[in-house]
């Protein structure tokens, strides 16, 4: 494997650690959801990251030579190298969808902008994902405006739910050397940059729901050095019972 | 003053994908997998909705080409199974099933055919928000996500009734 194929290989699994803890996270709602109509979405939701997640494990797994499913359950938390945001506890269901919000907001440029990878199979799986980020998006900012403009328990709680993920949102921007390198070579999408762009959409929709966007000044980061919260242990220990009972397990 | 725009009947890719079944040399494998229908809308086979994107010849068998609908739809693995078996039984020696996300798929693909059998089956084709029982067009959403990843329900105002509607993608 030359260098190229080995970043992009620690590149491709990181955005698919992204992808399944966060749909992982999802899929814990169902059955548990407030309404049928939610319980649907959510589930529906967590199949497209479970989706994304399977591309993205295939594209590391084929140059990498381990499967998918060696990727996603035999690996333990060090090696996982999601962005702490998502391996937070679902919460209630106002913290769930305020960070869908954060997280579409952020989806929707950073896939359009992969869609111009270097990388063929890197820049099909944008395309394919960045439809998918934009039907989320629609229904999470619908969401957003519910909670802020619904009753005052509902506001409390998607304001609660932003106070206490805004600490997390810097990491979704952070560039480390393996990207830095990737960006130069036209492979990986520059997340930096996105951020002023959605600072403001986001700053907009917030205050269009008559919420306020956190001044908290804490910042937290570590998931791409595999540094992560006591959660993601919590997480896969259920994520990967199966196979560590009963490994190469297959249906 | 509104400038007159002509909608194609027919999406580039459609009809690039109904040139290349035209102009293959297997037109008995097309023929054949038209029986592999959508496992959850048994009205549309795969070609009808644009799944189905190629079918070669390869050294010792068939390589068929197909494009996911959702990334993470459950029906794939059986779309696949399904194609398999077709194949085998049509004398087909070995498969290689190959699964194309670029372009990705879009409803664009199905073409008039396809969204009248949609309707007649129950379903609201992608194009508009359209009550299959009644024809109304007043409908409200009851749920952004409805039974499978590509439909949503509604409710319709007019007759009462809930349907689902196939997602513009
Ligand atoms: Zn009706």
């Amino acid at each position: 494997m030359n260098d190229t194929d080995s970043l992009l290989t620690r590149y491709a699994i990181r955005l698919g650690d992204d992808a399944m803890v966060h749909g992982q996270r999802l899929c814990e709602w169902s059955s548990n959801a407030p309404t049928l109509e939610e319980d649907l979405a959510l589930a529906n939701v967590a199949l497209d990251y479970l989706g994304r997640a399977r591309m993205l494990y295939s594209l590391a797994g084929n140059l990498c030579g381990q499967s998918e499913d060696e990727l996603a359950f035999t690996r333990d938390t060090r090696a996982f190298q999601n962005l702490l945001i998502l391996e937070l506890p679902r919460g209630d269901f106002a913290f769930t969808l305020v960070r869908q919000f954060l997280l579409d907001e952020f989806e929707h440029l950073f896939f359009d902008a992969l869609t111009a990878s270097a990388n063929e199979m890197l820049a099909a799986i944008a395309g394919k994902t960045r439809k998918e980020v934009a039907y989320h998006r629609r229904r999470s900012q619908e969401w957003l405006r519910r909670f802020g403009l619904g009753t005052a328990e509902s506001a409390r709680r998607a304001q609660a739910a932003l106070d206490t993920l805004w600490g997390y949102v810097d990491e979704m921007f952070a560039v480390d050397d393996l990207e830095a390198t990737l960006i130069a070579e036209g492979i990986a999408a520059d997340r930096a940059v996105l951020r002023a762009t959605w600072q403001a959409a986001v700053t907009h929709a917030i205050e269009a729901a008559a919420l306020t966007v956190p001044d908290t000044t804490w910042r937290i980061e570590g998931g791409r050095q595999g540094l992560h919260t006591e959660h993601l242990g919590h997480l896969l220990s259920e994520m990967q019972f199966m196979q560590r009972a009963y490994p190469g397990l297959s249906w | 003053m509104n400038a007159i725009v002509t909608l194609p009947l027919v999406h580039a890719e459609r009809a690039a994908l109904v040139r290349r079944r035209r102009d293959s040399a297997c037109a008995e494998l097309w023929n054949a997998l038209d029986a592999v229908k959508d496992p959850e809308i048994p009205v549309l086979s795969l070609y009808d909705l644009g799944v189905l994107r190629d079918i070669r010849r390869a050294a010792d068998g068939v390589t068929v080409v197909l494009s996911p609908t959702y990334s993470g739809c459950p029906a794939m693995e059986t779309m696949e199974a399904d194609v398999r078996r077709q194949l085998l039984a049509a004398g087909v020696r070995q498969v290689v099933i190959e699964r194309a996300l670029s372009p990705p798929w879009t409803t664009d693909w199905m073409d008039a055919r396809a969204r009248l059998a949609l309707k007649d089956y129950g379903i609201a084709p992608p194009d508009t928000v359209c009550c299959p029982q009644c024809g109304s067009h007043d409908a409200s959403v009851v749920s952004d996500f409805g039974s499978t990843a590509c439909k949503a329900l509604y409710r319709c105002n007019a007759c009462l009734e809930p349907f689902d509607h196939f997602k513009p993608l």
